[in-house]
């Protein structure tokens, strides 16, 4: 094992950050920044191949105490598990696509990257952080380089929809700060340690918990934390920042938001109200699960509805994006922890997490070099881009089918493992959700036949851009496209090579 | 043995697709020749190799287990599956492909995406062989889907025409409607025993009665909507014969071998799960629904490739019919032997448009001098189809109407009856198309059909080009030949008549075919009949006559009322299209649902946020006016305070 990695992954790009301070000319800049993301992904890489899968549970642990002789419960704790350690990776590997992504910005470079880099460090310490003070400190820090990027960088009504989902993030982690002084406050928890860890010592939340009596029911403790994942993962009818917020940002924020950032909410959704929420006192998960799956479902249809009426690219993506996070939360409600195919679900669902993550950040990816060239993402403007940008085309079409679960595409594996699991406790639930799959080939041949295909629809008046003279984007533009790629194919093909990872920590997360 | 190579026989094709498409593709350039030479030598040798493997068929030891997804102990695990079903499969398949492969080099040389297509048409090859030897159903299912894809991809081939990107789509669409029921039964049958996914283990369990009639009914409805979607039949058509905005060699492949006989394969292969459910005669009744109208819309259609979609159509509602009366046999063997002469006459039709220009039959006639080649095979093909004595779509046609027979009773009445019907019809269509094409004074093709459309403002379809009479060049032309050879011979295969014929053993088609379900001791009736074989011939000539005679003589027929308003009923295509585009997709769904969809989220979900935005902005406005800096209010608010404090102590005492 390799001493303090989880804590260097972490903090290295915010290091770069402080670096990049120093530095002068625009070229250095960038290069450094891609630099940094590479090298913060290899530790990411890193991490992931040398995390022991034969021995399981926490590893790479480090604990520091605030302050040594005065006890405030929290404490300096990071670590990775089976179920954190893919989603490192993620992030890992798409804040070097949206590092890539971004070499031909112009404007205010250096505060742009880093922004950009804090904006890594704080998802990176979402997903490693094992205390609950930590954790909430690095979910809300995330929004102030976010509120930057999207309304100094960001295109259209930029200000309102930074505005917007800085308001609704907050709203929803206030009651997540609620939630975390309600058990703060409880008598019977003595550290914040979100899990037991026994080689140090240290009795985590879930065990401390376990049928005491909090300052609140446990119930409503549920219910704020669910919240504030709820605003974030975006559910039906927590939604509305989500579109416009995508829209508004430029492309490596978008990649980010959509790829990373949600992601935080269901990593949440299982560390926290599913691991917390199992033994309580009067209530468990077990008895929401119902309203849960109902939740889902309705993102998963409503989302795929609203999305065929979308003639924006990118936010017909945000809107399916809202769909795909549905299944998600569908994956997590079947829990009931006597049975088996449970398992397939709630691999499934993280499973879904980390390759909607890939396939909306190729998506987001490829709409940006499509807006570069046109400057426009309106659908009824584009046209028989094959012809002019077939590169570009051919990784928009492989976003495209992957997103409407094509098999041989990582998208397929992880709705199937959520169907197959699903299944047997909420029949219903499960057949509407299926239904989503036809309406998602919709409106993604919709959107592809309409932007790539038939004939060029630009008005001879409308100086948009010069279709004759589009040109496809050339290799650099490319490689982040072919990164993105590699796992989208390598899961489709062979998830299993995948699947253990989570299953250890899911395994660990259930009683 | 058997495994490995049908394990190869899977790989070729796809290792033929990588080739083109990544390194051909980019080395050697878009329009490389190497392409065609690599895919009809990776088909050739596909085609060897099932050869060998229909002849050494042995029990499958289900050595190569790949698994796939494994979760606590419950995993999903793919492996290969060879029976003589499988076998027979892969021949037809891997063959058709082989030889439509050849046909295209010839057929799309030329087009400045060359590389681009013979990459696609590996990869639909290789998905359509890797569904009949999966022994999973969900692998078969990733197989299926797979061949969903390669035919959008195909389809929509020329993608700068808008008409071909919105058939691809409409394919993909309405097929994946299907798929939705097949991905539901594929998810109960899951959770009934996730072992039961494995082909053979759901045999056993089927055979040991663990599965009921009424969860086998669920199942099989599932399973049948998904076949439905494939194979087009009755509600879900539609797509079919849009599909001919492909290549010609694309529709070839589609029509005879590959994707559209999925369906069918689907049902066989699941064939005693559908015996223990309760709808077998519902195949019966959607094959004869699909059977008749999709025989008569073939009446009416001007367009060459829209007769021959429209006639596979029907020839599948023919196997569907025959699997729903429980002939298992017949249906495989119209299957096989159809896949021979509809591939021919695509090719054919391709042929007839490299020559003429055009595909519409009215610009047509009078080819047969021009090209003899293939018009003999055309007809060759033709009559195969209508089924005449003693060309091979005889027997099997034969076969299926005399299940109808045998099985007796009024479902088997109807289905004897209709089948007689669509034989006629089959016979009418077929050798008006080749009357019109063939027969008669050339009518001008493609260079007159341009003039005509322009006269009369109309769009021109891109698919005209001009005319130079004269026959294919040889590497499109041996292919047909060779199909029609095919449609001659290949259904003497099921020899019902005779004890021994040369080395083909009485019924050597069905008792090998029946293997596959040796289980459960499955036994097709081998029988002929000689008035039923009689009678079918005999309306199958008339057919061929009526054909003839009435388009060669230009026999108005549009001129009696009643002819008139059945042509424009057909020529709508019952309103079929009208419906499930205009209304229910466009109206219903999309206007409807999706907009009011729409309204609800800007103004109720996105409208509470901002409402709720503005007015806490408007109570914190207000709240403002607390703290002016007046010091009279605060005064006012001081002496306010004390008032009513001293109020409610003196009143609590």
């Amino acid at each position: 094992m390799i001493n303090y990695l989880v804590t260097v992954t972490v903090f290295f790009p915010a290091l770069t950050a402080i670096f990049l301070l120093l530095l002068k000319g625009r070229d250095k800049i960038v290069f450094t920044s891609i630099f940094s993301s590479i090298i913060t992904f290899v530790f990411s890489l890193l991490l992931f191949l040398s995390y022991d899968k034969s021995l399981g549970g926490i590893q790479f642990v480090d604990h520091f105490k605030w302050i040594d002789s005065f006890n405030i419960k929290s404490s300096y704790l990071v670590g990775v598990d089976g179920f954190s350690a893919p989603l490192v990776l993620l992030t890992g590997l798409l804040s070097l696509v949206a590092c890539m992504a971004s070499w031909r910005i112009e404007k205010r470079v250096k505060e742009y990257f880093i922004w950009i880099l804090l904006l890594e460090t704080s998802v990176l310490g979402v997903f490693t952080s094992l205390d609950l003070l930590l954790f909430f400190v690095f979910f809300e820090f995330e929004l102030i380089p976010m509120y930057m990027l999207i309304s100094i960088w960001g295109s259209g009504r930029k200000e309102y929809s930074a505005t917007k989902f800085v308001i609704f993030t907050l709203a929803g982690g206030a009651f997540m700060l609620i939630a975390i002084l309600a058990l703060f406050s409880s008598a019977s928890v003595s550290n914040l340690s979100m899990v037991s860890i026994p080689e140090l010592g240290i009795m985590g939340i879930p065990d401390l918990i376990a049928g005491q009596k909090l300052v609140i029911p446990a119930s409503i403790i549920f219910i704020f934390f669910f919240i504030a994942f709820a605003v974030k993962l975006p559910l039906w009818p927590l939604h509305n920042w989500l579109p416009d917020a995508h829209t508004d940002a430029p492309t490596a924020v978008s990649i980010m938001l959509a790829g990373v950032l949600l992601k935080m909410a269901g990593y949440g959704l299982f560390r926290i109200n599913l691991g917390f929420f199992q033994e309580t006192l009067g209530f468990q998960i077990f008895d929401y699960t119902n309203l849960l799956a109902l939740l889902g479902t309705i993102s998963i249809i409503y989302g795929a509805i609203i999305t065929l009426r979308q003639t924006d690219l990118k936010r017909l993506i945000a809107y399916s994006s809202i769909s795909h996070m549905g299944y998600v939360l569908l994956g997590f409600s079947a829990m009931t922890s006597s049975q088996n195919f449970s398992y397939y679900s709630l691999n499934g669902s993280a499973m879904q997490m980390f390759t909607h993550g890939t396939i909306t950040g190729l998506s987001f990816l490829t709409v940006g070099l499509i807006y570069d060239r046109t400057h426009t993402r309106d659908i009824n403007k584009l046209g028989a881009l094959t012809r002019k940008m077939p590169m570009v085309a051919l990784f928009f079409m492989i976003s495209g089918l992957a997103s409407l679960g094509l098999p041989g595409f990582s998208g397929f594996v992880s709705e199937i493992m959520i169907f197959l699991g699903t299944y047997k406790i909420f029949p219903v639930y499960t057949i509407i959700s299926a239904f989503g799959v036809v309406l998602a080939a919709g409106y993604i041949l919709w959107m592809t036949q309409r932007a790539l295909f038939g004939d060029n629809k630009l008005k001879a008046n409308d100086k948009t851009y010069e279709f004759n003279s589009l040109k496809d984007a050339n290799l650099f533009d490319l490689l982040p496209a072919f990164i993105i790629t590699i796992p989208i194919l390598l899961i489709g093909i062979w998830p299993n090579i995948f699947i253990d990872f989570f299953d250890l920590g899911i395994k660990e997360m259930i009683k | 043995m058997i495994e490995t190579l049908a394990l190869i026989i899977l790989g070729l094709p796809f290792f033929v697709f990588v080739t083109n498409a990544l390194f051909i593709r980019y080395k050697l350039g878009s329009t490389s020749g190497t392409s065609g030479l690599l895919n009809v030598s990776g088909m050739g040798i596909c085609l060897v190799l099932s050869i060998f493997v229909i002849f050494n068929l042995d029990h499958s030891e289900n050595k190569y287990v790949f698994s796939w997804i494994s979760i606590n102990n419950i995993s999903l695990d793919f492996s290969v599956m060879v029976d003589p079903l499988t076998a027979i499969m892969l021949v037809v398949v891997s063959g058709i492909s082989f030889l439509v492969q050849i046909y295209s080099i010839g057929y799309m040389h030329g087009d400045k995406s060359y590389t681009r297509y013979f990459a696609y048409m590996a990869l639909f090859t290789g998905s359509m062989l890797g569904l009949v030897i999966s022994r999973n159903i969900l692998q078969l299912f990733i197989f299926w889907e797979l061949v969903g894809v390669s035919s959008y991809l195909l389809i929509g081939f020329w993608h700068e025409r808008s008409s071909a990107a919105a058939a691809a789509k409409k394919a993909f669409i309405m097929t994946r409607l299907g798929d939705f029921g097949f991905l539901f039964s594929i998810i109960y049958l899951f959770n009934i025993d996730s072992s039961y996914l494995q082909i053979p283990v759901l045999y056993e369990a089927i055979l040991d009665e663990k599965i009921s009639s009424s969860v086998a009914t669920i199942l099989a409805v599932g399973f049948l909507i998904g076949g439905i979607g494939k194979s087009a039949q009755f509600p879900l058509h539609n797509w079919l014969p849009d599909a001919m905005e492909g290549p010609t060699s694309v529709s070839a492949l589609i029509h005879s071998a590959t994707m559209v006989t999925a369906g069918v394969f689907l049902v066989a292969r699941l064939f005693p799960l559908f015996q223990i459910s309760e709808i077998m005669p519902l195949i019966a009744i959607i094959g004869c629904l699909t059977s008749f109208i999709s025989a008569t819309m073939a009446l009416s259609t001007t367009d060459i490739k829209r007769v021959l979609a429209y006639s596979t159509i029907s020839q599948l509602g023919y196997m569907f019919m025959a699997l729903g009366l429980g002939a298992y046999t017949a249906a495989i063997f119209h299957l096989f032997t159809h896949a021979f002469f509809k591939a021919g006459l695509f090719l054919s039709s391709g042929s007839v448009h490299h020559s003429s220009g055009t595909f519409n039959m009215k610009y047509m006639g009078g080819l047969k001098h021009t090209m003899k080649y293939t018009y003999y095979s055309m007809l060759i093909c033709s009559l195969s189809l209508a089924g005449l004595f003693p060309l091979s779509g005889f027997w099997s046609k034969d076969e299926i109407i005399l299940s109808a027979y045998s099985y007796g009773g009024f479902l088997g009445n109807i289905c004897l009856i209709v089948g007689l019907v669509v034989a006629f019809l089959t016979a009418f269509y077929m050798f008006r198309a080749v009357t019109l094409t063939f027969l008669g004074e050339f009518r001008g093709g493609g260079d007159k059909e341009l003039e005509d459309l322009k006269k009369k403002n109309l769009p021109v379809p891109p698919t005209i080009e001009h005319v130079h009479l004269g026959e294919s060049p040889k590497n499109m032309v041996y292919p047909i030949v060779f199909l029609s050879f095919f449609a001659i011979f290949i259904g003497y295969l099921v020899n019902p008549v005779f004890s021994k014929l040369i080395f083909i053993d009485k019924h050597l088609f069905g008792v090998f075919l029946e293997k596959s379900l040796e289980i459960f001791h499955f036994h097709g009736a081998h029988s002929f009949d000689f008035s039923i074989a009689l009678i079918s011939s005999f309306i199958s000539l008339l057919g061929i006559l009526f054909g003839i005679n009435i388009y060669k003589n230009k026999i108005e027929l549009k001129k009696n009322k009643f002819f008139k308003s059945i042509n424009s009923l057909l020529d709508k295509k019952y309103f079929m299209d009208y419906l499930y585009e205009k209304v229910i997709t466009e109206n219903i769904f999309y206007e409807i649902i999706c907009s009011g969809g729409e309204w609800l989220d800007k103004n109720i979900f996105d409208g509470v946020n901002v409402h709720l935005s503005k007015l806490t902005g408007r109570l914190s406005f207000k709240s403002l006016r607390l703290q002016d800096g007046q010091i009279h209010t605060y005064s006012l608010a001081m002496i306010m305070f004390a008032t009513v404090a001293i109020f409610i102590m003196v009143l609590l005492g």
